[in-house]
């Protein structure tokens, strides 16, 4: 059973209303908001606020719509076949208004949007180095105590299950730190299952595995097959770029149908030898409004000595998983609460179903959901605080973590070990990019005995225990996806199963999932449609 | 991965310790941070345009280390070049607000 935390346990100890995990554009504007509800706040990153993350390092588009009526329904409209007709309007109704509230806000802060050639500003996209250095500022000075290299390890409870806090190390200064706190926002990102993709090697399902182990479910995790194309040197994934390019296989070949847009013809072709591409159909003035846009696509171009636009280089797909999937912790209302009292979520760390179902591939709706579900979850978070005002100040608080930090006296966790057997089971395209009812199976096997067999490993050794937390992590992520891949016998939004190719109109459902020793899934109804379903 | 920390550069603010999202470098007591753990970094470029003084070079290759030698990135004016790009420099200022992603995203 949980470990009670006494009073000494930790080097550094902080009391607060709010303690928001992820310094990502997510945890940083929970944070702004929970100190602008009169919240005392931590944040905690296991980078940097400011440079961690998948957005830090980007550049995202933003869905951000005038609200006039007629632009916001074809903002809805355009996306409801895509996500396979699972999305909520009266969400993305939300979370438009929203955005475009906090977009708004981040110019009067001083963010530099660009003018078009009218003179007017255009906020449809924003340079993740200035967003999250703005953020990081605007946290600052919003008075939230920043632990930065503070990774969170596992969360507190108190004696009714409710989120009490976290505790974690600062692997900077050997000591670990605890925070308790009246509610808690998740705000870890997405798991990317350390594929190098662009940022996203901070981002391997922590705050799911604690969220789990205080008895929160998921839902959607079947959406988590997001893979983007990036040369096969570099850690930039850009796919929009590639709209531009033609693919060519290793004879020069022009691949038909290949493209930004059709990466499963990429994909299927990988699996048996290279693919080049070569951005050729952008002319000068968009080739200029490139370099403009995303300085950092071309730093592997033009270091590596590589024209794009003139010369073919290999492409290869990352795995971006759940960060541009829409799987994550399941919201049960409007605050953005997660199954758990006391415990909220936001971002990549959420489900992203609820406005765009299936599939987002980015697509500007991470953007616009990590805004507007942090703004939600720390102002919820603050209110919780409030009102159980001091009534918190003695509760006893266990430690709900378990796998890699329980000591068992058996054989030691390797983490280097335990990441591999994972990655070999969700990064190739022909497990998880083209699903088979056989080899979700299969691999279920191997991960359920990989989970079987950490669960039974010794704790991790201080300097490994952030790794092994992370592995252990990304192992039970895996098995959400796998498991939901499975009960999902058709194919919808991104999910594809090879063996049931259509979309099944039966089938117009959302999954839960959860679990650790035994993982499950359940079936919930969908929200109400707005337009005739159709198959894809 | 990153490459390079010039001693010649380097003025030990242990800035690029703070901010490297992956904690590649470890301060040193006497001396430039050190690269500690180069296989994890993730080639996202974010130490390089923190570092005040264009100190860090980050090569293109995420999948392996690479040879780089610093007389040349400093002829070829590499080194900086991304923070000069997103007008992080002094001299480059005017770069800053001259994202043009809305003309790629248009219908075209
Ligand atoms: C290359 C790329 C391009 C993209 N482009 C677009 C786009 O054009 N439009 C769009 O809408 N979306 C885009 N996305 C998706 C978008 O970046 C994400 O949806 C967004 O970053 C989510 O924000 P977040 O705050 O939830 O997570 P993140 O920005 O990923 O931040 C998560 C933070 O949590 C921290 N963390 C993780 N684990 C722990 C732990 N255990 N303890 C403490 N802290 C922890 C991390 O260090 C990180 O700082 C893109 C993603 C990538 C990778
Ligand atoms: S940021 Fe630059 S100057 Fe500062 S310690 Fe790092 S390399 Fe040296
Ligand atoms: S490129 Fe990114 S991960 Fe690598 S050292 Fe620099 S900041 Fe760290």
């Amino acid at each position: 059973m949980a470990n009670t935390l006494s009073n000494a346990a930790g080097s550094i100890q902080f009391d607060a209303d709010v303690l928001v995990i992820g310094g990502g554009p997510a945890g940083a504007w929970a944070a702004c908001s929970a100190a602008g509800n009169g919240a005392r706040v931590v944040l905690v990153d296991k980078g940097y606020c400011g440079s961690s993350g998948a957005t830090a390092p980007s550049g995202t588009g933003v869905w951000y719509v005038q609200p006039e009526q007629a632009k916001r329904e074809a903002a809805m409209a355009s996306r409801e076949a895509l996500g396979g007709f699972l999305a909520d309007r009266a969400w993305m109704g939300r979370v438009l208004d929203q955005t475009y509230d906090n977009i708004n806000l981040l110019a009067e802060w001083g963010y530099p949007f660009a003018t078009n050639d009218e003179g007017k500003s255009q906020r449809t996209s924003l340079q993740g180095p200035e967003y999250m250095r703005l953020m990081r500022k605007r946290v600052r000075e919003a008075g939230v105590k920043i632990l930065d290299h503070s990774p969170a390890l596992e969360l507190l409870v108190d004696d009714e299950g409710a989120v009490a806090g976290a505790m974690g190390v600062r692997r900077q200064q050997d000591e670990s730190w605890v925070v308790r706190a009246k509610a808690v926002v998740i705000a870890t990102g997405g798991c990317a299952f350390l594929s190098k993709a662009l940022g996203c090697n901070v981002l391997t399902g922590d705050g799911y595995l604690m969220a789990a182990e205080a008895g929160a479910d998921f839902s959607s995790m079947e959406f988590s097959n997001a893979y983007a194309i990036a040369p096969a040197f570099g850690s930039v994934t850009k796919t929009l770029f590639y709209n531009w390019a033609t693919f060519t296989d290793e004879a020069g070949t022009v691949i038909p149908d290949a493209a930004g847009r059709h990466r499963s013809v990429i994909a299927k072709k990988l699996l048996s030898e290279k693919v080049y591409a070569q951005i050729d159909r952008a002319d000068e003035s968009v080739q200029a409004a490139m370099r403009m846009a995303q300085p950092n696509f071309f730093l592997s171009f033009d270091r590596g000595g590589i024209n794009p636009f003139t010369q073919r280089f290999p492409v290869t797909l990352r795995l971006e998983g759940t960060v541009r999937g829409t799987g994550g912790l399941r919201i049960t209302d409007q605050s953005c609460a997660t199954s758990v009292p006391g415990l909220y979520a936001a971002g990549d760390a959420a489900t992203r179903e609820l406005i765009c179902g299936g599939f987002t591939g980015g697509g500007s709706h991470n953007a616009a959901w990590a805004m507007s579900s942090g703004f939600w979850a720390g102002a919820a978070a603050a209110d919780r605080a409030r009102h159980l005002g001091t009534r918190t100040a003695k509760r006893v608080v266990t430690r709900a973590g378990g796998v890699a930090l329980e000591t068992r006296n058996d054989r030691p966790f390797d983490p280097a070990r335990v990441t591999r057997a994972v990655q070999d089971e969700v990064l190739p395209y022909d497990k998880n990019y083209f699903r088979t009812g056989t080899v979700l199976h299969h691999s279920l096997r191997q991960l359920d005995l990989l989970w079987s067999d950490i669960r039974q490993a010794d704790a991790a050794a201080p300097e490994d225990v952030v790794k092994a937390r992370e592995a252990a992590a990304m192992t039970a992520t895996a098995r959400w996806m796998f498991r939901s891949a499975l009960v999902r016998t058709e194919t919808r939004g991104m999910h594809k199963r090879e063996d049931y190719a259509k979309l099944d109109t039966a089938q117009r459902h959302l999954l839960t999932s959860g679990g650790l020793d035994e993982v499950w899934v359940k079936t919930r109804p969908a929200p109400a449609l707005a337009v005739q379903e159709v198959a894809a | 991965m990153i490459e390079l920390v010039s001693a010649e550069r380097c003025t030990q603010c242990n800035i690029c310790v703070a901010v490297c999202p992956v904690n590649v470098f470890d301060a040193a007591s006497d001396g430039p941070p050190i690269i500690a753990r180069q296989s994890d970094c993730q080639t996202c470029f974010m130490c390089e345009l923190y570092c005040p003084v264009d100190a860090l070079f980050v090569a293109h290759d995420a999948e392996g280390p690479a040879v780089v030698n610093e007389q040349v990135l400093v002829e070829t004016a590499l080194l900086g070049s991304y923070r000069e790009a997103i007008g992080w420099t002094p001299g480059s200022r005017d770069r800053r607000g001259t994202d043009q992603s809305f003309k790629l995203t248009q219908p075209h």
